[in-house]
């Protein structure tokens, strides 16, 4: 019983990481940059809920879409002022800018929020559900459900939609996308505003599941959900939905039945070894090197 | 052209030994304030941290966000010889800082090995990922001090002795790397960062190369961290986290990617910078993520490319053409 439990709480964080590694790899596919400050959008995504429903008195499904208007906004931004700039630069120089930004969004939310931990109420109110002796929680429930939703929904739009199927173009070849009419620059924008569309629900699930956010909250999520896109195989979406949910069932296990602390060497000992096997991680495509 | 050379050592020598004994006077005569004395080891400390990582990520051309990681197994290892060995100061102390170096230097070998075939991203997320491994099994090594910090440190005796310590492995750190960067070694690393391809297609050994920058950086860390360790008498596994790699960072990113005396001049900067300002604590944080951003887009902006080279144009014509080639020279450094 307590093992199917662990795996359902492994479930619920997993579907955070997934939500977020979706961004990286999106981004990571068309852009072929790491957005390093996608963990803090989920920052923002939190902090922009809470004060929507404790400050502002918004109703949660109104104060949820704010939150992910704003997201897709401060993604959008981001990538116009940051990002564009450097789109032919080495990716070194890309890294440490979206190093940055990433710096900049938590010290910017240090400056406004302080650094006590806000308290976030849960927008989620369904009551628990008891399925045998195992109880799920009425956040773990939506959490991983809401995530499916979102995968499906995404699926479809990319492989159905004629914006989808230009960031699959995008991803594969920008030049020749270009010529054959893909606006480029329109399609990256669109792909950073998805992205950040789901880490504002990723970070609206995060504080559901587990009350708070402060300006450092995105920070480790973020690299963990960098480490299940890796894991998955980055620039595929498949991947990273697998690679997060294994992400979140290998923590939650691993708290439970090896130590909390080192839950957290555990998840980088992961990363390490995937790279180090399957570089192209378990989906991924290997890409030659061409000279 | 050697007897040129020559005098040109023996004038660096006299500036850097001048220096030494005018700051040494400084802080014997009281002219310091306190606080600024308490400035000094950090400084020294985050010069030797930027020098190193200008190896890897200036010379070498790799991003890597582990270098906290360096500094705090460099710091355990050396610290806890020095706390567990009853030898005479004179002697423990060289040794700890070599130890220091060694362990983070074996650290080193024993990541790079594997880490090393990977670049770009993967690299920079994995030697994060390692730093963070190292701070949470430290957190968990109960003969560490765990969370609560490594106690018992021997301090240096006064601010002079802590000053000329640092003083001491900072000149030898600047002068390795600079021999290193200058040597056929250093060009080989160099070449590496500008074309991978074309380098190894000319017979350099790109792994050993890499291996070479990276552990060399490591040592450096290592030492730099029994410096840190012995100047607060207590480590805590905390202050070695991802921040601090990425504040070693925006120092060398600020004085220049491949300049070692940019490498100086910022971490002397950087590390005042709050200090000098005590309004600005707050923004500090804010000011370096600004810092790192600009600079990047600036750097990469073809106007600003443009104005810069006019500026070194006509700031080189306004000179005699000798010194034109002198700083030609510096600027390489």
């Amino acid at each position: 019983m307590e093992f199917i439990e662990q795996l359902i709480n492994g479930l619920n964080l997993g579907s955070i990481y997934a939500l977020m590694a979706l961004g990286y790899t999106m981004v990571y596919g068309i852009a072929k940059m790491l957005n390093f400050a996608h963990g803090d959008i989920i920052m923002v995504g939190a902090y922009t809920l809470s004060v929507a429903i404790a400050t502002l008195k918004f109703p949660p499904a109104l104060a949820i879409i704010v939150s992910m208007a704003v997201c897709s906004l401060l993604g959008i931004t981001v990538e116009k002022i940051a990002y564009k700039p450097l789109r032919n630069a080495s990716p070194l120089t890309v890294l440490i800018t979206a190093i940055g930004v990433s710096y900049f969004l938590q010290s910017l939310a240090l400056l406004i929020f302080g650094s006590n931990q806000r308290k976030v109420e849960s927008v989620i109110t369904m009551q628990p559900i008891k399925i045998g002796g195992i109880e799920l929680t009425g956040e773990s429930a939506v959490t991983i459900g809401v995530t499916v939703i979102i995968m499906i929904c995404l699926t479809l739009f990319i492989n159905k939609t004629k914006t989808g199927r230009a960031m699959l173009a995008v991803s594969e070849d920008k030049g020749a996308a270009q010529l054959m009419g893909v606006n480029v620059n329109k399609t990256i924008s669109v792909t950073f505003a998805i992205g950040s569309a789901l880490a504002a629900v990723a970070g609206v699930l995060f504080t559901s599941s587990y009350g708070f956010v402060g300006p450092y909250t995105g920070a480790l999520p973020g690299i963990k959900a960098f480490v299940a896109a890796v894991l998955g195989g980055i620039g595929s979406i498949p991947g990273a939905m697998l690679g997060g949910f294994l992400l979140g069932i290998i923590e939650s296990l691993s708290k439970a039945y090896i130590s909390t602390q080192l839950s957290d060497a555990i998840v980088f000992g992961v990363l390490i070894v995937v790279l180090l096997v399957k570089p192209s991680g378990l989906l991924g495509k290997k890409r030659m090197e061409k000279v | 052209m050697k007897i040129k050379k020559h005098l040109k050592n023996i004038i660096s020598i006299c500036i850097v030994l001048a220096l030494y004994v005018v700051i040494l006077l400084l802080v014997q005569a009281g002219a310091l304030s306190r606080h600024y004395q308490s400035l000094l080891v950090p400084i020294g400390i985050n010069v030797i941290l930027a020098v190193s990582l200008n190896l890897t990520v200036g010379f070498l051309g790799e991003l890597t966000l582990g270098h906290a990681g360096f500094m705090s197994v460099g710091a355990y290892a050396g610290c806890l010889f020095s706390v567990y060995c009853d030898l005479p100061a004179a002697i423990e102390f060289p040794l700890a800082l070599l130890i220091g170096g060694i362990a983070a230097a074996v650290f080193g070998i024993i990541i790079g090995i594997p880490v090393l075939r990977l670049k770009g991203d993967y690299l920079a997320i994995v030697t994060l990922a390692f730093g963070e491994i190292i701070r949470s099994v430290i957190t968990n090594l109960d003969f560490l001090g765990g969370a609560g910090g490594l106690r018992g440190i021997t301090k240096y005796k006064s601010t002079a002795s802590a000053f000329t310590a640092v003083f001491v492995v900072l000149v030898l750190t600047v002068i390795i790397i600079r021999n290193l960067v200058k040597s056929r070694h250093g060009r080989a690393i160099c070449s590496i960062r500008d074309n991978v391809i074309a380098s190894e297609s000319v017979g350099i050994n790109v792994v050993f190369y890499k291996l070479l920058a990276f552990v060399t950086a490591a040592f450096f860390a290592g030492i730099a961290g029994v410096l840190y360790g012995h100047n607060l008498g207590i480590l805590k596994p905390n202050t070695f986290d991802f921040n601090k790699s990425i504040e070693i960072l925006v120092i060398v990113v600020l004085g220049g990617m491949g300049s070692i005396t940019g490498s100086i001049i910022s971490a002397i900067v950087i590390t005042l910078l709050p200090e000098v300002l005590r309004g600005l604590e707050d923004y500090r944080l804010l000011i370096y993520a600004v810092v790192l951003i600009a600079m990047m887009l600036l750097n990469n902006n073809p106007k600003f490319n443009a104005l810069k080279d006019t500026l070194k144009g006509k700031l080189l014509q306004l000179r005699p053409a000798k010194k034109a080639s002198d700083s030609a020279e510096k600027e390489a450094d």
